[in-house]
């Protein structure tokens, strides 16, 4: 029996190599005679130690990493293919690995473990047990189990998708035109949960979006995927031509009758149709221009249908919600925040890579315990948490708990779980001036404080690292970012201040330290 | 995706893709990237084509491109290097990897190199933030790049450049 070997394939482990490795290991194999049966599974998303190959052992996968083309040969040398081997790169059995083994893996229990285009290895793992539950329920007590499981939106903004659910299940008259569209535009820096996804548990996503047309009686879907997501793209295209052929979408799902229609679009490279309304505007095949709510997306949405507009991560968690149970999801988590939260951990981190867990623990335990502090070495010192729009947090905040709630509290947000950690050479000043010039370039122009204030922001923060009316120009820049804050449309402009104000209130000293230099050096001239 | 067609503007071509997308819902975007995928840009003359078979004017086909950062008007070079700009990408090192790349270059994002084998373009974020800096080109990322691997990349990118397409 040849021995099964997992190479990962997602795009994080393709950039470190992983097809060379494959390619690699292949022809070794090939010419020592050695039988090998290479699959490519997605990533446990243990990325400091991607490439992470595991060979099936009768104890379970034992785990190498991180292999690099250098290191194939004495690999063979050691004979890995055999197990566990005192190789250097031996990592023991992976589901040991204490980062692994310490999460609470429910979205992402088949990340890494299956290969993500086999519909057999899907189904073998529990996928498409929930939808086979849903299609003996009716559209209300599907709804009613989202409702119970207690799921808050992930892409951010964590509405309770239950209510959103029931909105667009009550609203129009019977047999309207619905639509249930998934927001793939991950355009957050830091996170790459929705991503991991797309990639690694395609058909995941396939079957909570499937579960959601039945719930409120949509028999259309979209996934708007970013295109900086050429990878996601294909092996979504992938899985959805696999279910038209295995009667999992179309006109009559698994012989139920029920229709559900699937197709992916294509965003082109703009942050703002992440937002809900952009995203909309941007799928009718337009600028992607803010619209005014109300009405909510939920009653006219979609070419002015009602709509869901959900997360990945959202519908991503609906299959184990109603395979499991509500009850189940509901029992992780802490306060108001039920379930899981994939948390991402980024920017200079030792150990980087797809951290979920329950709601609760501190940002702490997972930027140390988890990621192992900054992968050069040099102390932390900020973090922005929840994307370009999250606050960067001091040390004096890192024991807040992961919650919705306490983030909130201190004037954070968890938004889609990225965590992006910054060492003690950051100037928080350059950081704030890039909050501004990112909503410059990215803001869709509909509304005034957004467009005119941050590009007016840019141009105050370049005042005040150069030394020029510091003072006033501090009170200016916080005038500016009320303003932006209680002006704007939409979170693209409101949120754009909260980055800048942790930095002005909590690193103060980078602003006026570049100032006072810039002083210095302008007295000296 | 963003990888350039090689594709000479052929208007009958284009007229063809046009006609298979254009009954979609919201058909300007899936119609927009097939034309930029076949032929590495969105000439005038395909807005021209494009605006009376979905029923709008020049000026809203133009405004749709214009709008959205992935969309091109000009020719690129043989390759598109996107550096990532974002910010997990600038705590581990983006920013000097990117005043590294413009110069040794010689051009700015949106520029084209002399010999038009790099395009170098701004993007904000790849999704592989655990491992920046990171730089696309066509559908590869690349990770942990550091201004030597940068100019290895570049490299291996001009003397690809006979290759047979």
């Amino acid at each position: 029996m040849a021995t099964r070997i997992y190479i990962p394939s997602d795009t994080t482990a393709k950039a470190l190599g992983a097809d060379r490795v494959a390619r690699l290991i292949e022809t070794k194999a090939k010419e020592q005679g050695v039988e090998l049966n290479i699959v490519r599974n997605g990533t446990r998303a243990l990325y400091w130690l991607d490439p992470l190959i595991e060979v099936d052992t009768p104890d379970g996968r034992f785990g190498y990493g991180p292999v690099t083309v250098k290191d194939v040969d004495s690999l063979f040398e050691a004979e890995f293919f055999n197990g566990e081997t005192a190789h250097p790169l031996a990592l023991g059995l992976v589901e040991e690995i204490p980062y692994l083994k310490r999460q609470q893996r429910l979205t992402f229990a088949r990340a890494g473990v299956t290969d993500p285009l086999s519909l057999e290895d899907y189904q073998a793992h529990d996928g498409y047990k929930g939808l086979r539950n849903a299609l003996n329920l009716d559209a209300q007590s599907i709804v009613d189990a989202v409702k119970a499981s207690g799921l808050r939106g992930r892409g951010g903004a964590a509405f309770p998708t239950g209510i959103k659910w029931q909105t667009v299940l009550d609203a129009g008259s019977e047999g309207e035109q619905k639509y249930i569209v998934c927001n793939a535009d991950e355009g957050d820096s830091g996170t790459f949960a929705d991503r991991l996804v797309m990639e690694c548990d395609p058909f995941m996503l396939i079957e909570g979006m499937t579960i959601a047309g039945l719930a409120v009686g949509a028999t259309q879907g979209y996934i708007y995927l970013r295109s900086e997501y050429p990878l996601a793209d294909k092996n979504l295209n992938a899985a959805i031509e696999t279910a038209y052929a295995n009667n999992l979408l179309g006109e009559d799902i698994l012989g139920s009758g029920r229709h559900f229609d699937l197709e992916v679009r294509i965003g082109a490279g703009a942050y703002i149709c992440g937002e809900e309304t952009s995203l909309l505007e941007s799928l009718e095949g337009k600028r992607g221009l803010v619209r005014a709510k109300p009405p909510l997306p939920a009653i006219v949405g979609l070419f002015g249908q009602p709509t869901v507009v959900n997360n990945v991560l959202s519908l991503a968690a609906v299959p184990f919600i109603l395979d499991k149970g509500a009850q189940a999801y509901a029992d992780c988590g802490m306060g108001r925040s039920r379930g899981t939260l994939p948390f991402q951990v980024a920017g200079n981190v030792k150990q980087g890579g797809l951290v979920e867990l329950a709601f609760g623990p501190t940002l702490r335990e997972l930027m140390f315990e988890f990621g192992g502090g900054t992968r050069n070495g040099r102390p932390l010192r900020a973090v922005q948490v929840g994307g370009p729009l999250g606050a960067y947090l001091p040390e004096s905040q890192w024991d807040t708990p992961l919650d919705y709630e306490a983030f909130s509290k201190v004037g954070a947000v968890l938004g889609h779980g990225g965590v992006v950690m910054f060492d003690d050479t950051v100037d928080m000043g350059e950081q704030a001036r890039f909050s501004m010039e990112f909503c410059v370039a990215e803001s869709c122009g509909k509304c005034t404080p957004c467009r005119i204030g941050s590009t007016r922001g840019v141009e105050v923060i370049d005042r005040i690292r150069s030394g020029q009316n510091v003072d006033a120009n501090l009170e200016l820049l916080s005038d500016l970012c009320e303003t932006m804050l209680d002006g704007s449309l939409c979170a693209m402009g409101g949120m754009t201040p909260f980055p800048v104000q942790s930095a002005m209130k909590y690193f103060g000293e980078d602003f006026v330290k570049n100032a006072s230099d810039a002083q210095a050096l302008a007295e000296e001239a | 995706m963003s990888t350039p067609g090689s594709a000479p503007w052929d208007p009958q071509v284009a007229g063809a893709i046009i006609d298979e997308l254009k009954s979609k819902p919201g058909a300007l975007l899936p119609i927009l990237h097939a034309i930029q995928n076949r032929f590495a840009y969105i000439p005038e003359a395909a807005v021209a084509l494009i605006a009376p078979a979905l029923r709008l004017s020049r000026a809203e086909v133009h405004g749709v491109i214009s709008f959205y950062h992935h969309f091109r008007t000009q020719q690129p070079g043989r390759h598109v290097v996107e550096i990532c700009r974002a910010e997990a990408c600038q705590a581990q090192g983006a920013r000097a990897l990117e005043a590294h790349a413009k110069a040794s270059l010689g051009v700015d994002y949106h520029g084209t190199t002399a010999d038009r084998a790099v395009t170098l373009e701004p993007v904000y974020c790849l999704g592989n933030c655990s491992c920046g800096a990171s730089v696309r080109v066509g559908d590869e990322i690349y990770a942990r790049m550091t201004p030597e691997s940068f100019d290895e990349l570049v490299d291996s990118l001009r003397t690809e450049r006979l290759e047979v397409q």
